[in-house]
């Protein structure tokens, strides 16, 4: 079995997973003559660890899309053989061709090559209202050197997520309120400062970490008369210490997860902390939504990795006194903090544990007759507590969707490896290959304990019928994660839309049937129901994953598409679709979010998840610290 | 009628039905025993494989569900766990079906037999077994069929097995198990068995709907049960049962399926076998027992025609759908589902509104025959004292004007067209010649000649010949009854306005609300719906010519009058009995009465009053009417029950009952008498 070929030469895998993230983003970056920094920096004394390699830069259009997922050099196209092709040289997938993508896009959504719907190419700057300025806030701001623009291109980046409708709107060329200026700050007392002057001048703030919102969080209010300020946190992206001693880090908030994971590896640590937007999202950010990364079951979510938070509000800066682990002081007032979506202040300053590099790290699959006994497994799993670092379960259908990624393979022999193992699973052990599902699994910790550890997932998932299936299907799995996203920009090119949305979810077990099960069945048919109803031709693609297991449930992912050709208005059929998504979310037991938010998406059932009373308490914290709406985005409340 | 655009999409003369194939036609042809043994492969849930019906049992006791009230009793009592365990799997035991193919088979041949020596054809509109086919692969079934038979579920199982179609699990009630044999032979063809009640008993409950649940969540056959719970006796629908009901719909309010399908079922037939037991079982004569002798003892009956049989598979109805802002699913996300509990107030509203949609798409499809029509224009001149009986042109000329006017209220009619109206009607009467008699041109009833030259008889056969009398008339009213329901809102019409003491629409409405509202527990009446019946009445009496409906009042046309006078007879047999309930109950009912001897009682009553002359229905007798009208005075607070020393005992709020006699009987306005309280 493939599981027990140990890992040779794993134990510098750690680091390398990472480069294959993050390794190809060290460029030069555009240093800003504006920029007057120096008195912030001199602010970390000596232990500013590191501040070289930015990954972001002001002009962020300048590597990245406008207009679409990721860096402007990386994406999916049809080649003039006509076979799907993943362009640049940032991820492993990179510069390979993917033969079985199009006749799965095909066979998936109907799609047709001769049936194009392209991206307007560029911006049309006189699409662009022209910038509400309020000049004594301008010129005062100029006073303090801090940098700012009010350039197109500039606001329209920070005027969206990726929300579906956001990128949809800009393909076609369509711009609706951007924010008419955008400041980018050095340090917490820039941000001070732009906070005071905001206050003085009632001009409308809204924080801008790493763009990678999926509620419509960043989407500037129709209705705000007021001038708009976009403060982007990326140029405050620096270590300003490590503590090795308490385990602790200090960081500036607007340093991206690729950024912070790398510095930290080179003094020999980790967060640990891996969204799967961490190549973009940050730290700020993940604060503000209370975000979750993938291997929270060593390391935790972002609740449970924060130490200390500075937060410059309205009523000034909140935080806390000391480091202690653990506080008995009335309400935790990072709670307040965390999940606040931008609407009390802008997170400067951020204290996070960290840990030593794990000396080995595996991956792993295991494939399972069905999805119901694939659940059940990650249920006994989170039961015995050993999860590992890792563990995900996609469907058939997503099973499916990972196969047709899988990139040409380059000798006869791993082929035929390929289908001996297929030949296996489906002939000889009576697998179903339309029902059998996959879990990809990620080890970590010292080299002994990993196989001990492995070998007693693997004994439990061998009680639920699971096969090993390798580290291969596991790695590819992970490393599927961050180029998946940027899948969704080839779909739009064919006339396909999509979106991810997660939930979480009890076990509630009823003797073989989960609630977590439940969930999956009903959104999935809803889904395909609302469509038909809505007079989508082709049946949708919708699927779901496990993606985190807890002791009391589970993290359910979906992704749901379809072809829109024929279809009047396809963003509106799709928002009213995953609202109906949603709502069975609820009906079936689900929450409102597991990380990725409520923004302005999903604002509607904020009353009904907290009740009116709770309701009430979040309205008194934004009354008390932000009286005259200053960070007015709209969300949350 | 402002309104009357919204009512032209459900005017029921544009119901959409479709049309009936005879199965019957293919059995006279070809072997019986081929057919029983032929290939059987239904189509599946999902295509998956349903598990065998020990694992199903053993999947009941391994659930959540049983053994947290397992706990919960030994816990309450006292009791050992494995104790209370075995009682549990004892239970189910008696409960479970055990459905096998061979006995399916058996039945398929037998019944051909016994279907084609009984009945002339059984008519099945095939779109909806289309519909329910597709239905069953794609979501958990549950089938409702009416209730006016024993035949019905076998009827069922072997249409069932006839389309090719997945056989359905019947809750069946007890009694069959009284007879040991056939009991036995009905559990492997499909049924299983619940106790008649089981009130308190938790545990009986929880493996009762757990076992109900399991079959349903996986798929492993279509769920049948009876929403009325029992056969109507009368031909009526009855108030349906929620039980059971409530038990399908959980695993869809609780997320544990995506949805679930109920489709109604309504069986017509043209004539019920059991059609004089029933009426003597109202009359009080105790309904013989199940039992294995009696049941060949009955087979005399299979000598006689018993016409047709149409079975009508109405559309599914998505409980998804039916639930769509109706209920907030959430409600059930803060208990562990395996945690049983009493359902909430608006979930109880939903599945009680939810059953009486149900058996009114059961009503609506019910295929009525040209003899209903003649049976209730038979039994309103027999009460106004036709001694001499209707002259066969007299009575033709009549059963065609009905025949148009229920066709225009949308009733379900099978009138066959290619025959003259003389040779539909004179068949109809030779159908049911022991209901009526033709003498000399003339037709009535079959009642023997009262007040013969003899001279004065005893008390004693007085009251024989009158019973004797009774059971022809409930039965001829058991056929009139199948088309209540579709001559009810406009009957309740026309009686409001014949009480009403004005014109005034608000008047008649109070008057038709009050009399609605008397009668909810006879007819089927959605709860709540007082002005939707209120505008259909309307609506109808409209279209029809009979009514004029302003802003203010209500105007009888010309030619109104003959509908009206029509259907105020249809209604007035219920009016009378309820009043006459009512003067026992101010008369004679002791402060000892209970609820037991109420039957008895009232029926002495009522004979003392019919033999007096003093009452003109017969099917006042009625035990069915009697028990109702208790129910809805009970129900109005007129009567009380008082709980007593070892009995519950019956108080009278002599009042009240007054009141409401004299509301019935239009003496009192509506408004005035008790309707604000009501």
């Amino acid at each position: 079995m493939a599981s027990n070929s140990s890992g040779s030469g794993s134990q510098g895998r750690a680091p390398q997973r990472l480069r294959i993230i993050a390794g190809h983003l060290q460029r030069p970056v555009d240093v800003d003559a504006t920029v007057s920094a120096a008195e912030c920096k001199a602010q970390g004394g000596e232990a500013d660890v590191a501040s070289d390699g930015k990954s972001v830069p002001k002009r962020r259009q300048e590597i990245m899309k406008w207009n679409g997922w990721g860096y402007s050099d990386t994406k999916f196209l049809f080649n003039k053989k006509g076979q799907a092709e993943f362009t640049g040289k940032r991820y492993k997938l990179s510069g390979m061709i993917i033969p079985a993508l199009k006749e799965w896009m095909e066979g998936t959504f109907g799609t047709n090559m001769q049936h194009k719907s392209l991206a307007t190419p560029a911006l049309t700057r006189t699409a662009v209202q022209p910038p509400t300025l309020n000049e004594a806030f301008v010129e005062e701001l100029k006073s303090t050197g801090v940098p700012f623009s009010h350039d197109a291109e500039d606001r329209v980046f920070r005027a969206h997520g990726h929300c579906l409708h956001e990128i949809f709107a800009l393909r076609e060329g369509k711009v609706g309120r951007v924010p008419d200026l955008v400041v980018w700050p050095n340090c917490h007392n820039d941000v001070v400062k732009i906070v005071e002057l905001a206050c003085k001048h009632n001009v409308c703030l809204i924080p801008y970490g790493g763009g990678t919102s999926v509620s419509s969080a960043l989407e500037c209010p129709q209705e705000e008369t007021r001038s708009i300020v976009s403060v982007d946190t990326s140029q405050m992206n620096r270590i300003l210490w490590i503590d090795e001693k308490n385990l602790t880090a200090h960081m500036e908030a607007g340093i991206v997860g690729q950024d912070l994971e790398r510095l930290l590896n080179e003094s020999g640590y980790c967060t640990g902390h891996e969204p799967d937007s961490m190549e973009f999202s940050s730290l700020g950010g993940w604060v503000a939504t209370r975000a979750s990364g993938m291997k929270k079951n060593i390391y935790g979510n972002i609740e449970d990795l924060v130490i200390h938070v500075k937060m410059v509000t309205p009523q000034g800066v909140v935080e806390k006194s000391c480091q202690g682990p653990r506080m008995s002081t009335g309400p935790d007032i990072h709670h307040f903090i965390m999940g606040s979506e931008g609407t009390l202040g802008v997170v400067t300053e951020v204290t996070m544990k960290i840990r030593p590099m794990p000396e080995y790290q595996k991956y792993g699959s295991v494939v399972f007759p069905n999805f119901e006994q694939g659940v059940a497994c990650l249920r006994e799993v989170a039961r015995q507590r050993c999860a590992p670092a890792s563990i995900r379960l996609m469907d058939n259908e997503q099973f499916k969707f990972g196969h047709a990624l899988k990139p040409q393979v380059s000798s006869m022999f791993t082929s035929f490896l390929e289908g001996l193992k297929k030949f296996y699973i489906t002939k000889f052990k009576g697998f179903d290959p339309d029902c059998l599902c996959v879990a990809t699994l990620l080890f970590e910790g010292n080299r002994e304990k990993v196989l001990q550890h492995e070998k007693q997932v693997y004994d439990i998932a061998a009680k639920f019928g699971g096969l090993a299936a390798g580290e291969d299907n596991g790695q590819r799995g992970y490393m599927l994660t961050f180029v998946i996203a940027y899948l969704r920009d080839l779909g739009m090119d064919y006339y396909v839309i999509g979106e991810s949305f997660e939930t979480s979810v009890p076990w509630d077990s009823v003797y073989y049937i989960f609630r977590v099960l439940d969930i999956c069945r009903n959104v999935k048919a809803r889904i395909i129901r609302e469509c038909k109803d809505k007079g989508v031709q082709f049946q949708p693609f919708s699927t779901c994953r496990v993606t985190q297991t807890y002791d009391a449930g589970a993290c359910v992912y979906f992704y749901f598409a379809f072809n829109y050709r024929g279809l009047s208005d396809p963003v509106h059929m799709f928002e009213e679709v995953e609202h109906a998504a949603r709502e069975e979310i609820l009906a079936n037991g689900g929450s409102l979010s597991h990380h990725h938010g409520v923004g302005k998406l999903r604002k509607a059932w904020m009353r009904e998840t907290v009740s009116d009373v709770g309701m009430g308490m979040l309205k008194s914290v934004k009354d008390y610290v932000d009286p005259n709406n200053i960070f007015g985005n709209g969300n949350l409340l | 009628m402002a309104s009357s655009n919204a009512y032209a999409q459900r005017d029921p003369m544009l119901k959409k039905r479709d049309d009936f194939e005879d199965i019957l036609e293919e059995r006279r042809n070809s072997s019986d025993l081929r057919y029983a043994l032929k290939c059987y492969t239904p189509a599946l849930y999902k295509g998956v494989a349903p598990c065998k019906s020990s694992m199903l049992k053993s999947m009941v006791l391994q659930s959540d569900q049983l053994h947290y009230v397992i706990q919960q009793v030994s816990k309450e009592t006292g009791r050992q766990t494995d104790n209370v365990q075995e009682e549990v799997s004892a239970i189910l035991d008696e409960m479970a079906h055990s459905l096998q193919l061979s006995t399916v088979r058996f039945f398929a041949f037998t019944l051909s037999k016994i279907f084609k020596s009984l009945f002339k054809s059984i008519r099945v509109n095939e779109e909806g077994i289309q519909r329910l086919q597709q239905a069953i692969q794609d979501h958990p079934v549950v089938l409702l069929p009416s209730h006016r038979s024993y035949m019905d579920f076998l009827l069922m199982s072997y249409l069932l097995y006839t389309y090719d179609l997945t056989l359905p699990v019947i809750a069946a009630g007890m009694d069959f198990m009284g007879m040991k044999f056939v009991g036995e032979m009905f559990r492997m063809s499909g049924a299983f068995f619940i106790r008649r009640s089981f009130g308190g008993n938790k545990l009986y409950w929880a493996v009762f709907s757990e076992y109900v649940k399991t079959m349903l969540k996986n798929g492993f056959a279509p769920v049948e049960f009876f929403l009325e719970g029992t056969r109507s006796r009368t031909s009526k629908s009855l108030i349906p049962k929620l039980g059971l009901l409530n038990i399908v719909m959980d695993p869809f309010l609780k997320g544990e399926v995506f949805d679930v399908h109920v489709v109604p079922v309504s069986i017509s037939y043209e004539r019920i076998l059991e059609e004089t037991l029933y009426a003597r079982e109202l009359l009080g004569i105790p309904k013989p027992k199940e039992s294995t002798s009696g049941l060949f003892k009955a087979r005399k009956v299979l000598s006689e025609d018993y016409g047709s049989i149409h079975v009508y598979f109405g559309q599914p109805v998505s409980v998804r759908s039916l639930a769509e802002g109706r209920v907030n699913r959430c409600q059930f996300n803060l208990v562990p589902r395996h945690i049983p509990g009493r359902p909430d107030e608006d979930i109880h509203s939903f599945v009680n509104d939810s059953a009486y949609k149900l058996v009114r798409a059961q009503e609506d499809n019910m295929v009525l025959k040209p003899w209903v029509l003649l049976a209730s224009l038979l039994l309103q001149k027999q009460a106004v004292g036709q001694e001499q009986g209707t002259a066969l042109d007299e009575l033709t000329a009549q059963a065609v004007w009905l025949r148009d006017l229920s066709r225009q209220y949308g009733a379900f009619l099978h009138w066959p067209d290619q025959m003259t109206p003389s040779e539909v009607v004179s068949s109809s009467l030779s159908l049911h010649r022991g209901l009526v008699r033709t003498c000399e041109g003339k037709v009535q009833l079959a009642l023997e000649h009262e007040g013969g030259a003899v001279g004065p008889q005893s008390a004693a056969a007085l009251e024989e010949k009158l019973l004797s009398q009774a059971v022809i008339v409930l039965s001829c009213a058991s056929y009139r009854n199948q088309a209540l329901h579709v001559f009810l809102r406009p009957a309740l019409l026309a009686s409001a306005i014949h009480a009403a003491s004005s014109n005034q629409k608000q008047e008649v409405f109070n008057s038709f609300s009050f009399l609605r509202n008397m009668f909810s527990n006879e007819f089927i009446l959605c709860p709540g719906a007082t002005v939707q019946d209120f505008e259909e009445a309307c609506y109808l009496l409209v279209k029809t010519g009979t009514l004029q409906v302003t802003q203010k009042e209500v105007l009888v046309n010309e030619r109104g009058h003959r509908t009206l006078a029509f259907l105020v007879s249809m209604l007035d047999p219920f009016l009378q009995g309820y009043q006459v309930v009512c003067r026992f109950l101010c008369e004679e009912a002791t402060e000892t009465l209970t609820e037991k001897q109420f039957i008895p009682a009232i029926r002495k009553f009522i004979i003392k009053h019919l033999l007096a002359g003093r009452l003109r229905y017969a099917e006042v007798l009625s035990s069915d009417l009697q028990k109702n009208s208790l129910a809805a005075f009970l129900r109005l607070g007129a009567v009380e029950k008082i709980k007593g020393v070892d009995q519950e005992t019956l108080k009278v709020n002599a009042a009240m009952v007054n009141s409401l006699e004299d509301t019935l009987g239009g003496k009192l306005p509506t408004q005035k008498a008790v309707v604000a309280r009501l």
